[in-house]
């Protein structure tokens, strides 16, 4: 074909406007475009199919479920303190704060008080887990976005604290190590001391993650501005956390309905202006300053007592009495195989996890195993508004806004 | 306001769609009928006095035993005045569908789809009214019904046993 055929199969005239004959317009169509299942930014397998015009996004339809293991109807088949595993597997980079959530909601639904030195350990805990939950968020967004340096420092310091999470309770994510109505074992003097180091070791660490960043032209060129969602649409999609933040809408639990030892500590909750991806980093990295005075506080305040609730009906235990002492051996067999009497009733109960809510609805009808168990899960509710949040942004944005939501198929799909 | 004026304002502007409000654990859960779960939802969403801007999570129960087997949970949560409130409904299992919340929050579209997804429960006027977590072509049913078995449907029970044992 001479060059000149092709060159009309390509252009054509644009009838509705014959002035421009003399020009050709480009002829357009809209490409799909299948984005994961398997790609390496998708943090999981997740598969968006996107409806481009050029490189612009027109729409984009999330298709999920590609890890789903249906824990919701495996709760159904457990006592309460069986599915405690099952939800370190939900956000397996966060599992702590899963734990966490899971007995406040049965904690709630027993009315079990938990002591205060439990409460204390838990929370610090809870707040190192937020650390390391911002500090694989950062690593991997700026891997996303093409910063590869940070995931390295990042990593650095996240193994620190792995390493600490091994020593507390014999795991480094599937951690297992809040029970219902207290904590399974107290802090070792080794494990404060190497707290104490970490807190002292870390904020200058900060600085070092955000150098790389706040003075990178491509990172503030891909983050700031990309993905605004206004305050009032964020918090009719439902985001939470960080995401509903960045929109500078004042919405934390741990400020609005205290639980634990927050209420004892003094912390502000970082807002963001613009609604962007640059407000929504800026929060995490406030958040992790935050977190290390919290732990500071706690730490401060933290006196002797018992780590678990004495209701020997629902809470386990000591482990060292179930070795040696017939009764508690009997009282932990018959909790693990029969449960516990959970009375008739409903409740929700939700938590601030680094993700955002992350909330448990359990329906009891009485008897050891939940009716109903749903989890409100953040990142499925934030994946509810990507299509809102991504029209009109390139292509490469795409990943930026996957990143910026903190999202793990794992808790997403359930 | 204490969570008992809430009730009592609902059931005092909706005399007809009322049917209970429940407190439990300091959480209220107004049951309403079907029929005027929109009204109700409308009303939590735009009286100045009420303000539920956000909505926590959409959810089902089964309960094979009843008339209206099927129940339908939104949780709502009011930014500006901290409060929560649960709206609760029952559907028959012959005609499940209730009026979709996705004009009054955003964020009901995914939520609401994985309810029809896991219960089977329809939503009139959703946008996009398709499963969400199991695949689209997905026939065996919906799987937090009380029906669907727990362990399995018995096919490991089935499968031939190869004897490879030495003879």
């Amino acid at each position: 074909m001479a060059l000149e055929d092709q060159r009309t199969t390509v252009y054509k005239i644009d009838p509705a406007h014959p002035e421009s004959e003399t020009l050709p317009t480009l002829r357009t169509e809209e490409l799909l475009l299948n984005m994961g299942p398997q790609h390496p930014a998708t943090h999981g397998v997740l598969k968006v199919i996107l409806e481009l015009e050029g490189e612009r996004l027109v729409k984009s339809t999330p298709v999920l479920g590609y890890l789903h293991r249906g824990v919701e109807k495996l709760a159904e088949d457990g006592t309460y303190h069986q599915f405690i595993p099952h939800t370190d597997r939900l956000d397996y980079v966060c599992a702590m704060y899963n734990n966490f959530a899971y007995c406040r909601a049965v904690e709630k639904l027993m009315n079990i008080t938990v002591p205060d030195r439990a409460e204390y350990l838990r929370t610090i805990v809870a707040e190192v887990q937020r650390i390391i939950g911002h500090q694989f968020w950062l690593g991997t967004q700026a891997l996303d976005i093409g910063a590869m340096g940070v995931f390295f420092y990042c990593f650095r310091d996240r193994e620190i604290l792995m390493d600490w999470f091994d020593e507390l309770c014999g795991a480094r994510l599937t951690t297992s190590w809040y029970r219902i109505g207290g904590v399974e074992r107290d802090f070792t003097p080794s494990l404060l001391e190497k707290l104490k180091l970490f807190l002292d070791y870390f904020p200058p660490k900060i600085e070092e993650y955000t150098v790389f960043l706040e003075k990178n032209r491509i990172w503030v060129g891909r983050t700031k501005g990309v993905a605004i969602i206004s305050a009032e649409d964020a918090v009719s999609f439902g985001l939470s956390g960080p995401p509903l933040r960045g929109s500078g809408v004042d919405y934390d639990l741990r400020k609005a309905q205290p639980y634990s030892a927050y209420p004892k500590c003094e912390f502000s909750v970082p807002l963001g202006k613009n609604g962007d991806t640059y407000d929504r980093y800026w929060i995490r990295v406030q958040e992790l300053y935050e977190s290390v005075k919290i732990i500071r506080q706690c730490l401060e305040q933290m006196q002797d007592g018992p780590i678990m609730a004495d209701v020997p009906s629902v809470t386990l235990p000591p482990k060292q009495r179930v070795f040696t002492n017939l009764e508690s051996m009997i009282q932990q067999f018959k909790l693990f195989s029969q449960g516990f009497d959970a009375p008739p009733g409903e409740i929700y109960c939700g938590t601030e996890a680094h993700k955002g809510e992350l909330g448990f609805y359990i329906v009891s009808t009485g008897g050891g195993k939940p009716y109903r168990l749903k989890i409100r899960a953040p990142s499925f509710i934030h994946m509810g508004a990507f299509d809102h949040m991504s029209r009109g942004y390139m292509i490469s944005d795409a990943v930026t806004i996957f990143g910026t939501y903190d999202i793990v198929m794992g808790e997403c799909d359930r | 306001m204490l969570l008992q004026q809430l009730a009592s304002r609902i059931q005092e502007n909706f005399a007809t769609g009322f049917v209970k409000a429940v407190e439990w654990r300091g959480d209220l859960a107004v049951t309403v009928m079907r029929d005027r779960l929109h009204e109700v939802a409308q009303f939590l969403h735009d009286d100045p006095a009420m303000d539920f801007d956000y909505i926590v999570h959409v959810s089902s129960v089964d309960w094979p035993d009843d008339e209206e087997r099927f129940e339908v949970v939104y949780e709502f949560y009011s930014i500006k005045k901290r409060q929560r409130i649960r709206l609760k409904t029952r559907v028959p299992e012959s005609d499940c569908i209730v009026d979709s919340l996705t004009d009054l929050w955003k964020g009901a579209d995914f939520m609401e789809r994985e309810v029809y997804d896991m219960m089977g429960i329809r939503f009139r006027h959703h946008p996009d009214l398709r499963r969400i977590l199991l695949p689209d072509d997905y026939t065996e049913g919906y799987p937090l019904r009380k029906d669907f078995p727990l362990r399995g449907k018995g096919w490991r029970d089935t499968f031939e046993f190869l004897d490879e044992t030495a003879r």
